[in-house]
C-alpha cells in the first residue's frame, strides 16, 4: 500500500520482504475489526468444541467468508490481467440451481453418483460461461465489463428459468457437506476453499503463469511483443473465475440445502472486486496478491459479522463498506497520495506504485 | 490487380471495410428501429388488442422513468465512463420524496427541488472524485451505489406508501388525447428530458466537449477544453436524471421502498448500448437511447401480452440483445478498447 523501490522484485529476499509490507495494511484493517468486536463480546475469540466440531464466532467468519473467498480467487486473477468479472454473481445462482435441479430430479438425491454428478454437471456449465466470457473479451476484444455484463444480466434469468422461478429445495447427505460439513471438526467449506487458494497460490507463484498473468495486465502491447498469447491467458483466467464462482455457488447452496435462482449470490461480484482492492491488488492491473484477497475477503466478512454484532439494522452493511470503498480507492490513489505527501513534508518521496509498476515489470522481463 | 487482392485482405481483415463513421453509428440504430417496428408488428399480428395507439402510449408512461435515467446514463457513457450508482440513486429519491412528504408532512413542491438538488449535488461529487484523484468511473460509482442504497435502508427499511392527496392527485392525473388515448404527466416530463438532452448534446457547446472527451481525452485536454469541468458535470447531469427518474418513480408507484430500482442501472445501461451508443465512449445518440428503452419496454410489453412466459424471459431476452448489439458494434469496426 506504500510506495515501494522500483528495485523490488529482482532478487527473491525483498520481493518476499515487499510482499508482507504489501499485506500490511489489510491484515492491520482485519486485527482492528476483530478487536473492535472482542470489544462488545468478550468471548468473541472462543473456539470451543462441540460434538466434536469447532464452533465460535471466529469460525463463523471463515465459514461463511468461503465462498466469498473462492470468487475473490478468481476476480484476482481477471484484474491482474486488467479485467473485471461482473458475471460471477451469476454463475454462482447457476451453479446452485443446476446442482440442486439435478438433484432433486435424481432418484436417490443422498448417493455419492448423484451428487458427484451434479457437481459436475454445475462446473461443466461453469466452464462453458467462462469460456465465453473469456472469448468475447480476447477474440473479439470486448471490453472486460461490457463482455461479462451481459452474463450478469442474462444469468439471472437463466437460474430462474432452471429452478423455474422457485426455491428448489434438496435433502442430500453428501450434497449438504459442500457447504455445511465438517471434517476433521473444520468446516469442508473452508478447507476446500484453503485448498483451492494455495493450489492456485502454487500454479501461479511457481510456474511462470503468475507472471505471464501479470504481464499482460501490465503492459499488453509489450507483452505481445515479447511473445506472449495473451489470448490465451485471457480465455483461462475468466474460465478460472467462472469455475470458482461456481465452486462457491455450490458452497452457498449447499449450505442452505436449497437455490435461489433470485437471491443467491447477489451482489457477491461487488463484493469480490472489494476484496480484491481491499487486499491491495490495483484495478489497473499488473500486479496481485492472493494472501492480500484471502484478508480482504476476510475483512469484508468480518465487517458484515461486525454489524450483526453491533445490533444496527444489517443492511447498513452496505454503508460501512461504501467508506471502505472510498478510504480504499483514495488510499491507492497515486494522485491522492501524492498531494497528501506534499502537505505534509517537502521531502522527495520515491515514485509511487503505479510509476514503479512499468518499470518492475521491465525489470522482471 | 492489386487494389483487389489489398481489398480482399482488408475485408478479411475487417468484415465491413467500407463502412463510412457516420453509417458505422447508424446501423445499430437503424437495427434497433427496425427491431422495434418488427416486435411491434409480430404482436400485433400475435394477440387481440395489441395493435393500438393505447399500447405504445403505456409503453411511456411504464417506462418514462427508465427513460430519464438512461437519458442521464447516456451523457456519461458518451464520456467513455460509467455510472453504477443510478439504481440506488433514483431508490434513495423514492425514499427521500416519500419519507419527506408522508412522515414530514412537507409539501410536495418543497420537496422535488431538494431531492433533484441531492441527486445533482452527490453525482457531482463522484464526478469530482473521479476527476481529481484519477480513479475510475467503477469503483466510484460503486461506493456511491453502496452508499445511496445503504442511506434508504437508514431512512426505513419498509416501505413507505404516500397518500397524501397532492401526490396522488398529481400521480393519477391522466391527460387526454384525441380519440380517448390518454398520458401521464410523467410521460410529459420525460419527454421534455429527452428534447433537452437532444438540443444539449447537439446544439451546445457543452455537449460538443462531452463527445470530445468520450472520442479523445487526451486530445481533448490539447484543445484547450474543460475536460474536468465536463466530467464533474456529465457525473451531475446524471445524479440529476436520476433523482428525476426516481420522483417519476414515486409517482409511478405513489411509495418509496429501498428495494426499488434493483437492477435498473443494468436496465439503463443496456438501453443506452442498444440505442448505439459506443461503450467505450464519443459516439451515440441520445434518441437512440429512447429507442433502447422503448424496445426494452416492448420485451415487457410481448412478454405480459404472451402471458405463458416468465418475467425472467424478459432478462435473457435483454442479455441475448446486449450481446448481439456488442459483437455488432465490434464488427462495425469500433475502435479496440485500450482500458476498461
Amino acid at each position: 500500500m506504500t510506495p515501494q523501490p522500483a528495485t523490488s522484485g529482482a532478487a527473491g529476499g525483498i520481493g518476499r520482504r515487499t510482499a508482507g509490507h504489501r499485506l500490511l495494511w489489510p491484515a492491520l484493517v482485519l486485527l482492528a475489526l476483530l478487536l473492535g468486536n472482542l470489544a462488545f463480546h468478550h468471548d468473541f475469540f472462543s473456539v470451543r468444541v462441540r460434538d466434536g466440531h469447532l464452533y465460535g464466532s471466529l469460525v463463523d467468519i471463515l465459514r461463511f467468508g468461503a465462498p466469498l473467498v473462492l470468487v475473490a480467487l478468481g476476480m484476482t486473477l481477471v484484474i491482474a490481467t486488467r479485467g473485471i468479472d461482473l458475471s460471477v454473481g451469476s454463475t454462482v445462482a447457476i451453479a446452485g440451481a443446476l446442482a440442486c435441479g439435478h438433484l432433486a430430479g435424481a432418484a436417490r438425491p443422498g448417493s455419492v453418483a448423484a451428487t458427484l454428478t451434479a457437481v459436475g454437471l454445475a462446473l461443466g456449465v461453469a466452464l462453458v460461461l467462462g469460456l465465453a466470457n473469456g472469448l468475447l473479451v480476447s477474440g473479439l476484444g470486448v471490453q472486460p465489463i461490457v463482455a461479462t455484463l451481459i452474463l450478469m444480466v442474462a444469468g439471472r434469468g437463466v437460474a430462474q428459468l432452471i429452478t423455474d422461478g422457485q426455491i428448489v429445495t434438496v435433502t442430500s447427505a453428501p450434497y449438504k457437506m459442500i457447504g455445511g460439513g465438517y471434517w476433521l471438526s473444520l468446516p469442508f467449506a473452508v478447507l476446500l476453499a484453503a485448498v483451492l487458494v494455495a493450489l492456485t497460490s502454487f500454479v501461479t507463484r511457481r510456474s511462470a503463469l503468475g507472471m505471464l498473468i501479470e504481464s499482460v495486465g501490465g503492459n499488453p502491447t509489450a507483452s505481445r511483443l515479447v511473445g506472449i498469447r495473451a489470448g490465451g491467458l485471457l480465455v483461462l483466467v475468466y474460465v478460472f473465475s467462472a469455475l470458482c464462482a461456481a465452486v462457491a455457488g455450490l458452497m452457498i447452496s449447499s449450505n442452505v440445502s436449497s437455490a435461489d435462482g433470485n437471491n443467491a449470490g447477489l451482489w457477491i461480484e461487488l463484493d469480490a472486486i472489494l476484496a480484491v482492492v481491499v487486499g491491495g491488488t490495483a484495478l489497473t492491473g499488473g500486479r496481485f496478491s492472493l494472501g492480500g484477497t484471502v484478508l480482504g475477503a476476510l475483512v469484508i466478512q468480518t465487517l458484515s459479522t461486525t454489524v450483526y454484532t453491533l445490533g444496527v439494522p444489517p443492511e447498513t452493511t452496505l454503508v460501512f463498506k461504501a467508506f471502505v470503498v472510498i478510504v480504499v480507492c483514495l488510499v491507492q490513489s497515486p494522485v491522492f497520495r501524492a498531494k497528501a505527501v506534499r502537505r505534509r513534508a517537502a521531502t522527495p518521496r520515491p515514485p509511487t506504485t503505479a510509476g514503479a509498476t512499468p518499470q518492475e515489470q521491465e525489470a522482471r522481463a | 490487380m492489386s487494389t483487389g487482392t489489398a481489398d480482399t485482405a482488408a475485408r478479411r481483415a475487417r468484415p465491413f471495410p467500407a463502412v463510412s463513421p457516420r453509417t458505422r453509428t447508424r446501423v445499430p440504430l437503424l437495427v434497433t428501429a427496425g427491431l422495434l417496428v418488427v416486435m411491434f408488428g409480430v404482436g400485433s399480428v400475435r394477440y387481440e388488442g395489441f395493435l393500438s395507439a393505447q399500447v405504445v402510449l403505456n409503453l411511456l408512461i411504464d417506462n418514462g422513468f427508465l427513460l430519464v435515467v438512461a437519458v442521464g446514463a447516456t451523457f456519461v457513457i458518451l464520456t467513455g465512463g460509467i455510472d453504477l450508482s443510478i439504481g440506488s440513486m433514483v431508490a434513495l429519491s423514492t425514499m427521500l420524496t416519500a419519507w419527506l412528504v408522508q412522515s414530514h408532512g412537507w409539501p410536495l413542491a418543497a420537496v422535488i427541488p431538494l431531492v433533484l438538488l441531492t441527486g445533482a449535488a452527490s453525482g457531482a461529487l463522484m464526478g469530482w472524485i473521479i476527476h481529481t484523484f484519477e480513479i475510475q468511473p467503477f469503483i466510484v460509482t460503486l461506493a456511491g451505489m453502496f452508499l445511496a442504497r445503504g442511506l434508504c435502508y437508514t431512512i426505513s427499511t419498509e416501505s413507505i406508501t404516500i397518500d397524501d392527496p397532492a401526490t396522488t392527485g398529481a400521480a393519477q392525473t391522466r391527460l387526454y388525447g384525441p380519440g380517448g388515448l390518454f398520458v401521464s404527466i410523467p410521460v410529459l416530463i420525460a419527454l421534455a428530458v429527452l428534447v433537452t438532452a437532444f438540443v444539449v448534446l447537439h446544439h451546445t457547446r457543452f455537449g460538443r466537449n462531452v463527445y470530445a472527451l468520450g472520442g479523445n481525452e487526451s486530445s481533448a485536454r490539447l484543445m484547450g477544453l474543460p475536460t474536468g469541468a465536463t466530467k464533474v458535470a456529465v457525473y451531475g447531469v446524471s445524479g440529476l436524471c436520476s433523482a428525476l427518474g426516481g420522483l417519476l418513480l414515486t409517482l409511478y408507484t405513489l411509495s418509496g421502498y429501498a428495494l426499488h430500482a434493483m437492477g435498473m442501472e443494468l436496465d439503463a445501461i443496456a438501453a443506452t448500448v442498444i440505442g448505439g451508443t459506443l461503450l467505450t465512449g464519443g459516439s451515440g445518440f441520445v434518441l437512440g437511447t429512447a429507442l433502447g428503452v422503448l424496445v426494452l419496454g416492448m420485451i415487457q410489453t410481448l412478454v405480459n401480452f404472451q402471458g405463458t412466459l416468465s418475467s425472467w424471459w424478459t432478462r435473457i431476452v435483454i442479455g441475448a440483445l446486449l450481446l448481439v448489439f456488442i459483437v455488432l458494434q465490434r464488427l462495425l469496426g469500433g475502435r479496440r478498447s485500450t482500458a476498461r
